[in-house]
């Protein structure tokens, strides 16, 4: 009897069950065009050239009302900056940000700030992420202030409860006035859920939400999201290092590295049929229970159809300050051509809604004339 | 015990003083750690692996007391030439010579364990330096390269400091500063939690060579049951201070016992397979200040009966066949004079039955139907 | 200058908050649960109290003259009279309400600036953030005590007899409120990185409510330090400047009393009762205060609280978190 076979439920609501593997077709709420970040260091620029952190790429990514988009990536990847930058945190160096279609006029602080009622984020360390001195009742009362959602106590407080039982942390009276340190880290990121909730956003922007919690209240956690998601019809970028649960969460998957978008498409496309190095690189390090009995130090086991066996590969994810020319990874790619380390290759659609950026699957790989 | 255990932990206990009460952070836990092995402590916050690594290599410091148990150490490979030693009776000078000789011990974060204001060479022939004092500094050297060299650090950065490496560098260099005496025994504790996925496989591996070359034996905690299904030979899944069950990794993967480790099982995603919606354990890991009576696990535990909020359950030993050693459970649904049907009519029987008040309307199926799952 | 070393810890309001185990407890509950800061605000109390009760303690006027000479404590004057034949008790208590209006003056007005400055300059970065991190870079840089001096002696040769005070007190904000606003400065870079901060900013709160309600709140403990510290110096710079006879010396007040005792060369005719009184006085104040601040000290930091366990042990100070 295998352990997996516990606590099944097959809920037909679940999208992408066993076989279609389309993606939602309604229009795009948030659209990220073209973004690119650098944040330039203080201390460098007065004598000699001024460095900066070339954190984000030429990032393209759609949200949509009812769909999960995950962002999976290492350390360095740009994941966290890419989701500031579409909170509007931070200002892109370039590219735009379209909602509902229109674009973004960064400079006009209206149009800013009702872009932000629209987009809403959950950080990932729930301890740092609630203000130790104020109550759960605080917290969720700030946003229906500073929006307008309430009239008056007794509205708020109504809302307040409905909040606290929409996130599941009922009795609701019993946690109104708790501070965040008598909280479970489980039960303060749902504090931290309502909170966004309280903004009444089309977008949740969920910065690794469940990394920091127990291994066994993490689905809790996401079950929430994905109730959400599905029942409220929000959209979610939802931002991990761990492919298991962007697969379960979300239904398109995005793989980037030091910046750049490497692959992306259909969850279950892109896991199963990885196309880029580095997504099958990940997915040759994730644990994975069903290859028990091999012994790690021992040649790692092959995924079911790999067309490109994946060595193991050492080296880390490079410094963005001085990134490496063209595809960033490049130095670390059994597969690399001349050609990777002159410019990033442009996009090649293996169908289906997956795409990848590498010259292996497509886009000339000759060296253009002017790069010699 | 055989000439092949290392080290055999008695019921340990230890506990916190606080003003507010007594906290049983370990209580009454008993381990064996077999020559070359990997044993993995399995647990979430406040299941107390973390202050077991401490309580035995003895660095707790008050209000943690060590309350109760011996840890018994077996240096010798036959086990009739000496006598065990228990190491919480050593003394300072005798347990100074023991740390790090015999028993090293890594740290969770690197950044924190590593001097900031020290190269990496200081810090390593430090050590060195302080077990052998008669080796020469050039000796000490070329010792520090070696184990540079064995954990895959590039020898020119013999001198830099610890900010200057990465963090998958900076973990290598503590293993490489626990490696430094050739203990026979390495505590590793949550040694790749801060780390990327790709650098944590490899800093694994390479800990699993390192084993294969100069046989010492490993205690790898971690919250991660996963990692310990792919690492650990024997592997101990811990509770609010209590070990709940104990086998092996094949046994603990394909048949858990303990409802909380297969509640643990069904809590990771999985890659492959259909995708279905999982439900995990619900309730949260217990304070230790208010532990449930009885079974610590019985108000999140689906199979929980009468006989759970009152008596707290011993290790049982259940036979596994064949050559494999007993698994231990400490679950009341094992224990004939409790259940006499036998635990697998209730497990059986009763596949899921969570009051995940979340959960849209259900449509559950039998286990039967969905035995292809997995495979 | 006491600067306390609140930054070095690991300062947190809200473990003062868990001492108070999340109930609504007030203010006095705090107060009294720790016992360092028990007997410092009862110290301070009490000497509030013996200012603002000054007619009803002794009948006699301070600066009227009734006796001739100097003489040892008796029953009529319980700590005797001054070189000029004023009750020297009654020197005490009204001295209290100057010095200690002269100290809580300049202590509020100085963590008023500190605050202000200090929260300012560690939340903007940039120009704004810039300026005004120049602006306490450069009070820091002024010589305090000899600018005190300078100015006071300016003010004394110039000002009317009332006016002094006001001047001192003035003079001793000014010179006083960089140290503070540098430490709070440093709080704030560190907490506006936190994610609350960021969070509140997504939820679309404006700049002066994350700072005076989101991220002072947090600094609450150091603030409460900060200013008994002030309050301390304002304290001992006063009683400095009266006894360099900058301040008003036909008033009574404790620095005055001493001033007049080194003018009567009290020490050198054994005549103790002119200056021991005051001197004790100024010194359990600032003792009072100083327990204050261990206390603040012991409530932000859990660590440092002296746990006993239900057997009446006393364990060890400073112990390590608990691990996990």
């Amino acid at each position: 009897m295998n352990a997996n076979n516990w606590g099944q439920l097959i809920t037909p609501q679940l999208s992408d069950l066993n076989g279609a593997h389309h993606l939602s077709e309604e229009a795009p709420v948030i659209e990220a065009i073209h973004l690119h970040k650098e944040f330039p260091l203080r201390g460098t620029g007065l004598l000699g050239k001024s460095l900066s952190v070339h954190a984000v790429e030429d990032t393209s990514l759609a949200l949509r009302p009812g769909q999960g988009t995950a962002l999976v990536g290492e350390s360095g990847s740009g994941k966290t900056t890419v989701a500031r930058v579409l909170s509007g945190m931070y200002a892109p160096t370039s590219g735009s940000i379209r909602f509902k279609g229109q674009t973004v006029n960064i400079r006009r602080w209206t149009e800013v700030k009702a872009y932000r009622r629209q987009v809403q984020l959950i950080f990932q360390d729930p301890f740092s992420s609630l203000n130790p001195v104020h109550t759960v009742s605080y917290h969720l009362s700030r946003p229906l202030r500073v929006h307008g959602h309430a009239h008056n106590a007794r509205e708020e407080r109504q809302q307040i409860i409905s909040l606290l039982e929409r996130v599941n942390l009922t009795p609701a009276a019993q946690f109104i006035d708790k501070y965040p340190h008598q909280l479970s880290g489980g039960q303060r990121q749902r504090v931290a859920i309502a909170r966004a909730l309280a903004v009444q956003p089309s977008v949740i922007l969920a910065d690794e939400p469940v990394s920091m919690l127990d291994v066994s209240i993490r689905l809790d956690v996401l079950n929430l999201l994905l109730r959400l998601k599905d029942e409220e019809r929000l959209g979610f970028l939802f931002i991990t290092h761990d492919l298991a649960s962007a697969r379960y969460f979300a239904e398109e998957t995005v793989v980037m590295y030091a910046g750049q978008m490497m692959e992306g498409g259909p969850s279950e496309e892109v896991i199963q049929h990885p196309l880029h190095p580095y997504t099958r690189l990940l997915l040759s390090a994730a644990p994975d229970p069903d290859r028990i009995g091999t012994d790690l130090g021992a040649k790692r086991a092959e995924t079911p159809d790999a067309q490109l066996a994946t060595p193991p590969t050492r080296g880390e994810p490079p410094s963005l300050i001085h990134p490496p020319q063209g595809c960033r990874f490049h130095l670390r790619c059994p597969h690399a051509m001349p050609v990777c380390s002159q410019r990033f290759p442009e996009r090649t659609d293996a169908g289906g809604g997956h795409w990848t950026h590498c010259f292996l699957y497509g886009d000339n790989n000759q060296i253009s004339k002017e790069d010699e | 015990m055989t000439s092949q255990t290392l080290l055999e932990i008695k019921s340990l206990s230890v506990d916190y003083e606080a003003a507010s009460g007594t906290v049983h952070a370990v209580n009454d836990v008993s381990l064996t750690l077999e020559r070359g092995h990997v044993l993995g402590l399995a647990g979430e916050s406040g299941s107390g692996k973390s202050t077991l690594a401490y309580a035995i290599t003895r660095l707790l410091n008050p209000p943690a007391i060590i309350t109760n148990g011996e840890v018994l150490y077996y240096r010798r490979k036959n086990a009739d030439d000496t006598a065990p030693i228990d190491i919480l009776e050593l003394s300072r000078s005798d347990l100074r010579a023991f740390r790090w000789s015999e028993l090293a011990i890594v740290f969770q974060s690197a950044m924190n364990a590593l001097n900031p204001v020290m190269n990496l060479e200081v810090q390593i022939t430090d050590v060195i330096k302080a077990h052998n004092p008669n080796m020469g500094a050039g000796a000490r050297k070329e010792r520090a390269l070696e184990l540079l060299r064995l954990v895959g650090i590039a020898p020119d950065r013999l001198r830099s400091f610890p900010h200057e490496l990465s963090g998958g560098m900076r973990q290598r260099a503590i293993i490489a500063i626990a490696l430094a005496l050739s203990p026979e025994i390495i505590i590793m504790d949550e040694p790749t939690t801060a780390l990327d996925v790709v650098v944590q496989r490899d800093i694994l591996s390479e800990i699993l060579d390192l084993r294969n070359q100069f046989g010492f034996s490993i205690i790898f905690i971690t919250h991660d049951l996963s990692l310990l299904l792919e690492l650990a030979d024997k592997i101990a899944i811990m509770y609010a201070g209590r070990i709940v069950e104990m086998a092996t990794r094949e046994e603990i993967y394909r048949q858990p016992r303990h409802p909380y480790t297969r509640g643990l099982l069904n809590s990771f995603p999985t890659l492959r397979g259909p995708r279905r919606r999982m439900t995990g354990i619900p309730g949260s890991p217990p304070d230790l200040r208010s532990v449930p009576p009885g079974c610590a696990f019985h108000p999140r535990c689906p199979y929980a009966f009468d006989a759970c909020p009152k008596i707290v359950p011993a290790l049982l030993h259940i036979p596994t066949g064949k050559a494999t050693p007993d698994a231990l459970v400490a679950c009341h649904l094992y224990d004939p004079s409790l259940n006499p049907d036998g635990a697998e009519s209730v497990l059986d029987s009763r596949p899921d039955d969570h009051r995940e008040a979340s959960q849209p309307p259900q449509v559950e199926l039998s286990a039967s139907s969905d035995a292809g799952g997995e495979q | 200058m006491q600067v306390t070393n609140l930054t070095d810890q690991n300062i947190d309001s809200s473990s003062i908050l868990s001492s108070a185990k999340g109930r609504r407890r007030g203010i006095l509950s705090v107060l009294t649960s720790n016992p360092k800061i028990a007997v410092g605000v009862g110290t301070v109390v009490f000497f509030v109290l013996v200012a603002i009760a000054a007619p009803l303690l002794t009948p006699y006027d301070p600066n009227a003259t009734v006796v001739n000479g100097s003489l040892p404590p008796s029953a009529a004057h319980i700590f005797g009279t001054t070189g000029l034949g004023q009750d020297m008790f009654a020197q005490i208590v009204y001295g209290a309400r100057v010095t200690l209006l002269i100290g809580f003056t300049a202590a509020i007005g100085s963590t008023m600036l500190q605050v202000f400055f200090g929260l300012t300059s560690g939340y903007f970065s940039g120009v704004i953030g810039d300026t005004l991190n120049l602006i306490i870079n450069v009070f820091l840089v002024l010589p305090g005590l000899p600018l005190t001096i300078v100015l006071a002696s300016l003010a004394s040769a110039n000002a009317a007899t009332n006016s002094n005070d006001t001047v001192i007190a003035l003079v001793l904000l000014f010179t006083s409120w960089s140290y503070g606003a540098r430490v709070l400065r440093a709080q704030t870079l560190s907490l506006k990185e936190r994610d609350f901060v960021a969070a509140a900013r997504t939820t679309g709160e404006s700049t002066l409510h994350i700072i005076f309600a989101e991220i002072l709140p947090n600094e609450i403990a150091l603030v409460a330090a900060t200013f008994v510290g002030t309050f301390v110096y304002a304290v001992g710079a006063e009683v400095a400047l009266e006894f360099l006879g900058l301040g008003n010396t036909s008033q009574a007040s404790w620095g005055e009393i001493l001033y007049w005792a080194e003018a009567n060369s009290a020490l050198i005719i054994g005549k103790w009762w002119q200056f021991v009184p005051a001197g004790l006085c100024i010194a359990f104040l600032c003792a009072g205060l100083a327990f204050i601040n261990f206390g603040i000290d012991e409530l932000a930091n859990p660590r440092l609280r002296v746990e006993r366990s239900r057997r009446g042990r006393l364990l060890s100070r400073k112990s390590k978190a608990v691990v996990q």
